[in-house]
């Protein structure tokens, strides 16, 4: 089994001269990067690493946009044998002192030694730190050479170990809630073997990607998979897809792509935003497989899709969907590829008041569920009742799941590996059913809030409202509602307010409103203010959620 | 003039945007910084625009450097309007 380093010293070796990828900046030409100046940058900041005393299994976390020298950082770490993490760039919305905050509580729990950033940005993620904390230097990209010829034999990365961590993947979340996902070269490697199996990956693949790299469907599938399996990549940002959709479109059709994998949400922006100009001459007929991953799939969404590119050239049997976590690296499952993605129709009432997936009687009400396909070959799945026994087919329960490409842990956080792994099983906290050996996902146990494939704790968000003067602590409750218009979820805020002159209960509004959309990464999209004593607790006196949603949505139902 | 282009915005945003048909924007308020308009919401901005007023803005432009709230997205619209 080999290492990052040993796989990328072979591609610089052998095919120094292949496009490793093309990244598309804004107002720019494109820019090929052979694996031989991928891996000059590289080593540029491996020797930068190195300067600045950062030792092998040491934690780097990158603050840096999509770009050159994000890519560098991350590669120069891995030459180095340091652990690269990818903390999201501040975004114009966010106040600066909650990313400082956000920031200070990823390095207490990560305890990095080193950041990177930009020079101009120093200053910011200088003001997060404390003279007591695990970071002794801010690596500055200006000061970082642009290439370095690799002296492979003086790198730390070939001295690492297969089961040695390679990276940290991290999820969303502040204070108490930051969960850095440990993922080991092994790992990342028994998945990309599996997963390209499974995709009949061959070498005239094209991958075309706007993702983020601090997600896992980014970082994985649209980043480190092809690179690594020398399949060609073409990389465009994801601040500048969101402004401009059909830019994936025209990356397709211009370099021939085959593989994409987008949110859910991405298939209703792209039918609904992008414009017939953008698209002429665009031939979408090399997409083989459009995978749907990271939020609830909806058959409405791919549809949409598929009737806006159709015309284009996009294949129906191009649309497929995928199961997929950072704890398993990434995929656990893929449909579509073996024919057409399985829709699978259930009775509606059995399937809401029994949590049975009856196939639909004539007549009777029904729900089309899309099938996220069959597990990968190393990856074993079932489904689990709340006691941990194991359901039968159609039976909705908790899907768990067990690879030989399972995180090693959570760094540094021992009670969130206890809560999700047992007995060699991780429990995915998502509810789903087994029928045909494929895999429907149908909800969510955990309390998670998924906004465009991004994940949201609710805690975090309930937090910033209760900040609000006319708010109180403990009586706000925050979750998701599917718009499908958007193919996403839309936040909702409950807050119990006791003032009642209309005036002063708008102005509450308005500012949690700000309070969550500067706060958070997200944009609130309802505030609704009730009286006392009307959000639902549990027996033990927690928010439950689920409930208020339901009441909230029969409310607003009924009004 | 730019006082109507700013109302058939303010309108139009507070609707089909923030889904919030009653909601007054001030004409110095901040949209895009403020996080009011996130980022799924800045390209039906600039569509809304062109539709509506005839005029291009390009999505590099989509940013609180180049307008951030109508009083500046009006000025924007009336100069290119020429």
């Amino acid at each position: 089994m080999p290492t990052f380093t040993e796989v990328l010293r072979q591609s610089y070796a052998e095919r120094p001269e292949q496009v490793a990828l093309y990244l598309l900046q804004n107002g720019q030409p494109d820019c090929p990067l052979t694996y031989h100046s991928l891996l000059q940058g590289a080593a540029a900041y491996a020797q930068a690493y190195q300067q600045n005393g950062i030792q092998p299994g040491e934690v780097v976390i990158l603050i840096l946009q999509h770009g050159r020298d994000l890519i560098n950082a991350f590669f120069g770490a891995v030459l180095h044998g340091a652990i690269p993490s990818i903390m999201p760039f501040l975004t114009e919305k966010l106040l600066p002192e909650r990313y400082r905050a956000d920031l200070a509580a990823l390095v207490a729990i990560t305890r990095p030694a080193a950041l990177v950033t930009y020079p101009d940005f120093e200053a910011e993620v200088r003001a997060a730190l404390h003279p007591d904390d695990s970071v002794r230097t801010v690596i500055v990209s200006d000061q970082v050479a642009l290439s370095v010829e690799p002296d492979f034999a003086s790198l730390g990365g070939l001295r690492r170990s297969p089961q040695d961590i390679v990276l940290l993947q991290h999820s969303s979340g502040t204070t108490g809630l930051q969960k850095g996902v440990a993922l080991s070269h092994q790992a990342v490697f028994n998945q990309l073997e599996n997963y390209s199996q499974t995709l009949r990956l061959v070498p005239q693949d094209v991958v075309v990607s706007w993702l983020p790299l601090y997600h896992d469907m980014g970082l994985i599938a649209g980043f480190l998979m092809p690179i690594l399996l020398q399949t060609p990549l073409v990389l465009m940002s994801p601040f500048e897809w969101v402004r401009a959709p059909y830019k994936l479109m025209q990356a397709v059709s211009r370099y021939r792509g085959t593989l994409s994998w987008l949110p859910n949400f991405a298939y209703n922006f792209c039918a609904q935003k992008v414009r017939e100009r953008d698209l002429q001459d665009v031939d979408l007929s090399s997409w083989r497989a459009v995978s749907n991953c990271s939020e609830p799939m909806r058959w409405e969404s791919q549809q949409a899709f598929l009737e806006r590119f159709a015309p284009y050239g996009l294949r129906p049997e191009a649309l497929t969907t995928c199961y997929a976590m950072a704890e398993n690296v990434f995929a656990v499952s893929q449909g579509g590829l073996d024919g057409p993605v399985t829709v699978d129709e259930i009775d509606r009432d059995a399937f809401q008041t029994e949590r049975l997936a009856r196939p639909a009687q004539p007549a009777r009400p029904s729900i089309k569920i899309l099938s996220a396909g069959r597990p990968l070959a190393n990856t074993r799945l079932k489904i689990v009742s709340e006691h941990g026994k194991e359901l039968p087919e159609r039976v909705v329960g908790e899907v768990a799941l067990q690879s030989d490409c399972m995180l090693t842990g959570y760094y540094h956080r021992a009670d969130a590996d206890e809560k999700a792994l047992r007995a060699g099983w991780f429990l995915t906290g998502d509810y789903g059913y087994l029928a045909g050996g494929e895999l429907y996902v149908v909800g969510r146990k955990k309390d998670l809030i998924i906004v465009g494939g991004r994940n949201i704790y609710p805690l975090d968000l309930e937090t910033l409202a209760m900040e609000v003067p006319g708010v109180h602590a403990g009586r706000v409750s925050a979750f998701g509602v599917f718009n499908d218009e958007s193919g996403t979820e839309d936040v909702v805020i409950v807050a119990e307010v006791d003032i009642l002159d209309p005036d002063e209960r708008q102005r509450i509004s308005d500012n949690i409103r700000i309070a969550i959309n500067r706060g958070s990464a997200v944009a609130l999209r309802s505030v609704y203010l009730v009286g006392q004593h009307w959000l639902v607790k549990t027996s033990s006196g927690k928010n439950a959620r689920l409930a208020n949603r339901d009441k909230y949505l029969a409310e607003i139902k009924g009004a | 003039m730019t006082d109507d282009i700013q109302s058939v915005l303010a309108q139009q945003i507070a609707a089909d945007i923030l889904k919030q048909p009653g909601r007054k924007l001030k004409s110095d308020e901040a949209l895009i910084s403020s996080g009011l308009i996130d980022s799924f919401h800045l390209v039906d901005l600039a569509l809304y625009v062109e539709d509506q007023f005839g005029v291009r803005i390009d999505d590099s432009e989509l940013s609180a450097a180049t307008f951030d709230n109508l009083n500046e997205l009006a000025a924007l619209i009336q100069e290119r309007q020429g």
